[in-house]
């Protein structure tokens, strides 16, 4: 068998062992989609009304910050749910499963294709879902085009896929799931310090270059562009940057802890 | 018989100062199987280790063939050879046993249906049926272990390591376990079980070899082992004191116990040599209350090889192991004891 179909059809048998655990136990990946949607709820209807002075030049309505709001909730559902791959890495490391696996002749790098595409398609279905509550209280994109949709997508997927790989580095550099989860919080609490709840340049000086700069902002701004028609400049770009070096840095990350020896 | 199943030359491994493995070799035929006897952290996880593919000796060790392919340049074919039940059960907990074979089956490539078969099969024969169903992490400790040996064996491989398979399992699960090793070579596959219990590899073992401080103290079958420890006897025992005195007599090279009114004859418990001792008491016409053979067991061994080294008396009598392999350094005393 080639390198490729091996590859291909190991990683395929390890993702349906990964989307087996999901569907088994999917109590975790809700509970990570819970922090989301509450904060979503929690700043549109109890903080919404001092939230809405804030933006624009005051005076924006409820349904104004709720156009600005989504989709930071969406970047940072990526940020929560991709801690489920985190601590699902981490406690497979822990199992002799990896282990037997690693005895086995199969594709190497099969065991985490398998975990960080099972991970990408459980954000998405979990972006869908952030993504209905957005829309049932009253989000709505303002005239993005097809190409604009298929754009926010691709954003959207490619996020998924570098946060996936940063999450799966950190369950390979954690000793057990509670670590993992823990050295994982950042991914929840970078987006509180971008411009997901608030714009930017509101915050103090010295601090607007840590948000402004951080990935979470970038991409947050390029989403809001794309759906709602504001300007994207620069953060086009930094958005896939940021993308393309954090998915980069987790593969050889987690590769290179993976072919080190057990201990 | 065209080449072993394992050949190591001068295996080391050692990390940063600590020196786990100093320089071991084996050799282990194909179709039987060899323990690799000795105490909590001798190094024995270490050695299966390393010739699973899980962790690379180091460059000083001399060539490593496992199933006839080099270590270190095919760690693929290696791999496509052996199968693995580690110390720590290597099921997945959070699917069912059925779905853990079923895994097994697809990684090793086999057509759906064929799949199906063999994981049935193994389930089957592992007692598993009934359980199959049921998510892995609820199994008992022998089941568990049961179903990673099935796990282990859907790929047919030829060299399956066990390392410590029966480590925490009641005693009925490790009969049964003993059963399935059995049964195993009969199909002409190597087994390479590492194990702490004497009686395992006793039971088990066509060759043992003794780890102790990272070198193998001393290699051979149970009954090679077992001659290295004098002590064998033949013990009778009488309540009448004039019967013990006259049984002293008619027996050369006794050894007595006034008190108890036994009498000590050293003897390898063979048939022979106890025959000739009950001819004697006939001969005179004594008869013993109480008769006991008493023969080294590897726990002696154990003791003998693995007590102190710096006593020295312990690792002198390895030498006198017919078929320890030739090592040019065994006469060195190992470097730990500058520790």
């Amino acid at each position: 068998m080639s390198t490729l179909s091996l590859a291909v059809r190991d990683s395929a048998t390890m993702l349906r062992r990964n989307l087996l655990h999901a569907r088994r136990y999917p109590s975790l990946t809700l509970n990570l989609l819970l922090t989301p949607v509450m904060l979503l709820l929690l700043f549109v209807y109890i903080f919404g009304d001092v939230m809405s002075a804030g933006i624009g030049d005051g005076g924006a309505d409820r349904s104004e910050y709720i156009a600005y709001l989504v989709p930071g909730i969406l970047l940072m559902t990526i940020g929560s749910t991709v801690i489920g791959a985190a601590v699902s890495v981490a406690t497979d490391m822990n199992e002799g499963i990896i282990a037997r696996f690693r005895t086995m002749a199969i594709h190497r790098g099969s065991v985490f294709i398998g975990h960080v595409v099972g991970s990408v398609l459980q954000v998405l279905a979990s972006l869908v879902l952030v993504g209905a509550v957005g829309v049932a209280i009253g989000f709505r994109s303002t005239d993005a085009t097809a190409l604009e949709w298929l754009a926010a997508f691709g954003l959207l997927a490619l996020f998924a896929l570098a946060l996936t790989w940063i999450a799966v580095g950190m369950g390979m550099a954690s000793p057990n799931a509670e670590a993992a989860g823990n050295m994982a919080m950042p991914l929840i609490l970078l987006p509180l310090i971008s411009s997901a709840f608030i714009p930017a340049d509101t915050m103090p000086g010295w601090f607007q270059p840590i948000a402004e700069y951080q990935p979470f902002t970038p991409a947050i701004e390029t989403l809001r562009g794309l759906l709602l028609g504001t300007e994207i400049g620069h953060n086009g770009w930094l958005a896939v940057a940021w993308c393309l070096g954090l998915a980069a840095l987790g593969y050889y990350w987690s590769t290179s802890q993976f072919n080190r020896d057990t201990k | 018989m065209t080449h072993p199943a394992i050949a190591a030359h001068g295996l080391r491994k050692s990390y940063g100062d600590k020196v786990v493995l100093d320089g071991i070799d084996l050799v282990v035929p194909e179709g039987t199987i060899f323990s690799l006897l000795g105490p909590n952290g001798a190094g024995k996880t270490t050695v299966v280790n390393i010739l699973s593919t899980l962790v690379s000796a180091d460059p000083a060790s001399g060539t490593i063939r496992v199933g006839g392919h080099d270590l270190d340049a095919e760690p693929q074919a290696v791999r496509a050879g052996i199968g693995v039940t580690g110390q720590f059960s290597a099921v997945d907990g959070l699917i069912t046993g059925e779905e853990n074979m079923l895994l097994m089956a697809d990684l090793h490539h086999l057509p759906k249906k064929e799949g199906r078969r063999v994981a049935a099969e193994l389930l089957e024969r592992f007692d598993l049926v009934e359980a199959a169903k049921k998510p892995a992490a609820a199994y008992s400790g022998g089941m568990k272990r049961r179903l990673d040996i099935a796990m282990t064996l859907v790929g047919s491989p030829r060299i399956i390591f066990l390392d410590e398979p029966t480590t925490g399992l009641d005693p009925r699960s490790r009969h049964t376990m003993w059963q399935i090793i059995r049964e195993l070579v009969t199909g002409g596959v190597t087994v390479f079980l590492t194990t702490q219990y004497l009686e395992e590899a006793d039971q088990l073992a066509d060759r043992i070899a003794v780890l102790h401080d990272g070198r193998i103290a001393a290699e051979g079958s149970a009954e090679e082992l077992k001659r290295l420890v004098p002590g064998g006897h033949v013990r009778l025992r009488f309540a009448d004191p004039d019967a013990y005195r006259a049984a002293a007599a008619a027996l050369h090279d006794v050894a007595l116990d006034d008190e108890a009114l036994a009498l000590q004859i050293p003897s390898d418990g063979s048939q022979r040599e106890l025959r000739a001792v009950l001819d004697r008491l006939d001969a005179a016409g004594i008869e013993a209350d109480e008769l006991t053979v008493h023969t080294p067991d590897l726990d002696d061994v154990f003791f003998a090889l693995t007590s102190s080294t710096s006593t020295g008396s312990g690792t002198g009598d390895t030498a006198d192991v017919p078929s320890r392999p030739s090592n040019p350094s065994q006469s060195d005393q190992p470097k730990e004891n500058v520790r």
